[in-house]
């Protein structure tokens, strides 16, 4: 059993008449439910629901409060390498674009750790991309090895590996996984990403799983908004997150929201994810997934950013680049365009003005860094 | 009214155990902490970092008795490290085991809890263990050395109360271990019942840290716990299912 069976379920759905089916009292049994289930988790994110976004944006508040109090967790990505074999349409790492590449040197991963760390920042997310000869399970393992001198918990974003790679990752001190699907429908997954390894949809799919699977603590999954028709991937995504909640509860399951952003070539994403729609998502995901984080980057606006963080964000970056050794070095090709250019130290003043704490420490690595077994 | 609770060789005056987490700001700590009258406050090591300026213990006051908790722990070695390494960062020998699997409803793992407790007991700690409220497990629990066993209420930062009464009635009636309920508090008044069912204290986090005026609601809830403590010792009057004549009826068979 994987959640591929699930999609697969997913994609029988009559799509063309499905979201026009829920109606306001569906909603409103939704919003009562203790407990929403899949067919509750279709109505919030339906038309129907757009008029009852106030009431889903005060339980959903409620529910964060409840469950995670005024705390905001911080952290902030870090690009270790651009190197990427893949041909994605959206993505300025694509190996198509021709701009001198880079891979930090581990003093310079030093250097990038100690600039950040002085932020206060003690959790980081750490980035390649995709290409297993010039950014292997190897080199990112180096690459904990120094990381974990500065901070009390390390995440990776890299391409999906094998079971047993997550575990020796995760024997290094990596505690958590992020990995964006992008798109779940699968017809748009083959034509969006035309080249390279990226292509296997269900190697990425069960890429989350396999994570789960090698013990890490935290696993992170997300579609990027925009490039499929919205309802249908944060459907896709929210089941995904349940699936593998109820599958392996000693995990953290997390969501993110990430929309399409602009990038070095011109394509255009499918489907206009507005502002209203993008609330919509996160609350459906709060309300299906009571406990769950919910993540917020630096792809959205500050001033839409300062309002997210009373409606059911969990986690948001800060102080954020997406270059490679951006934070210390000479800037590389970024992944894509920010919109909020805020400090740390900004993010968590603005945090505080709105009755939140910004906490930069919520764990510790446990395992015995490598050197000293 | 001379009512000490002795827990690992400190007496205790007040039966509040309070917490750190989930506050809009650390700053509200020592004034949650004059208002409740608590004098034990459980700190996650998870959050403990020594080399902020905004260290979360440097909020506490040193007449506090730390509790610091495993917090984040999923096996009995993860709560066995983090405890070591909580005492290895001076914040003394008590420890609330917390070890859970399950992040959809945070359920302690009794099993486990049971592992660590030994382990750390037998290392000087002073183990006070966050359970799912089983007689067995209880027990178990104090043979390995537990100083007290801290059954849920209801699930963490749930506020739905004493959901799980009739099983902690039963830890208060089987056991000489302090019972102190932990979790699912929700309301001045469920901490109230908790004490008047004879539990030995409540610790409570959420109830006080998200109300709106969480040091008014610190106060609410020193006074009900110091209510609840008072009926018990007082011996609450027996309840029952029809009125009872305050003259006897049949007095004049004697």
């Amino acid at each position: 059993m994987s959640f591929y069976e699930t999609m697969a379920r997913l994609e029988q759905l009559p799509y063309g008449t499905l979201w026009s089916r829920y109606t306001a009292e569906d909603v409103k049994r939704a919003l009562r439910a203790e407990q929403v289930d899949e067919e509750g988790l279709m109505a919030l994110l339906s038309p129907a629901a757009e008029p009852y976004l106030e009431e889903m944006a005060h339980k959903a508040h409620r529910l964060t409060r409840t469950h995670f109090g005024h705390v905001m967790q911080l952290f902030t990505p870090m690009y270790l390498a651009d190197f990427c074999v893949n041909h994605c349409t959206y993505c300025s790492f694509s190996s198509i674009y021709d701009f001198p590449r880079k891979k930090l040197t581990l003093e310079e991963v030093a250097r990038e750790a100690e600039t950040i760390a002085a932020t206060g920042l003690r959790h980081i997310l750490i980035l390649t991309g995709e290409s297993r000869r010039d950014s292997p399970a190897g080199y990112v393992r180096d690459c904990v090895n120094v990381l974990r001198r500065y901070f009390s918990s390390v995440s990776i974003e890299v391409n999906p590996l094998s079971t047993a790679e997550y575990a020796e990752l995760r024997e290094a001190g990596v505690d958590g996984l992020t990995l964006y699907q992008e798109v779940y429908h699968q017809e748009t997954y083959r034509a969006l990403h035309v080249k390279g390894p990226k292509r296997v949809y269900r190697n990425r799919l069960d890429a989350p799983e396999r994570g789960c699977q090698a013990g890490f603590r935290s696993v992170n999954i997300g579609a990027l908004l925009g490039m499929y028709e919205w309802r249908q991937e944060a459907l896709a995504t929210a089941l995904h997150a349940r699936y593998l909640q109820d599958k392996y509860p000693e995990c953290e399951i997390g969501l993110s929201i990430p929309r399409f952003r602009p990038y070095l070539g011109e394509f255009n994403p499918a489907s206009d994810v507005t502002d209203r729609a993008l609330v919509q998502i996160i609350l459906a995901y709060r309300l299906f997934l009571p406990r769950s984080g919910i993540s917020l980057s630096t792809r959205e606006p500050a001033a839409l950013r300062d309002h997210l963080v009373q409606l059911g964000i969990t986690k948001m970056s800060a102080g954020v680049s997406t270059e490679v050794g951006g934070h210390s070095l000479e800037g590389g090709t970024p992944q894509f365009e920010i919109s909020d250019n805020r400090s740390v130290a900004e993010i968590a003043e603005m945090l505080r003005s709105q009755g939140l704490q910004p906490v930069f420490k919520d764990w510790d690595i446990l395992s015995e860094p490598l050197g000293l077994r | 009214m001379q009512d000490p609770l002795m827990i690992g060789g400190v007496t205790l005056t007040s039966r509040l155990f309070i917490g750190t987490g989930k506050y809009s700001r650390n700053t509200l700590i020592p004034e949650v902490i004059t208002r409740s009258g608590s004098q034990v406050i459980t700190v996650a090591l998870r959050r403990v970092d020594p080399e902020s300026s905004d260290n979360i213990v440097s909020h506490i006051p040193s007449h506090m008795t730390l509790l610091p908790n495993t917090s984040g722990a999923r096996t009995a070695e993860e709560a066995v490290r983090i405890a070591r390494l909580a005492r290895s960062a001076g914040l003394g020998n008590w420890v609330k085991i917390e070890v859970i699997n399950d992040q959809k409803y945070l359920l302690p793992d009794n099993m486990e809890t049971i592992r660590a407790t030994e382990i750390l007991a037998a290392e000087g700690f002073v183990v006070l263990p966050y359970m799912s409220p089983d007689l067995s497990a209880a027990l178990r629990l104090k043979a390995a050395g537990a100083a007290a066993v801290m059954p849920l209420g209801a699930p963490i930062g749930s506020n739905r109360g004493l959901q799980t009464k009739e099983l902690i009635r039963i830890l208060i009636s089987e056991t000489d271990l302090p019972v102190i309920v932990d979790a699912g508090i929700g309301r001045p008044s469920e901490a109230a019942e908790a004490m008047e069912m004879g539990a030995a204290a409540v610790l409570l986090n959420t109830a006080i840290a998200t109300a709106s005026d969480p040091l008014l609601m610190a106060e609410a809830f020193r006074d009900a716990v110091s209510a609840g403590r008072k009926a018990y010792l007082a011996g609450l009057g027996p309840v029952e299912e029809t009125a009872a004549a305050s003259s006897p009826l049949t007095g004049f068979l004697a």
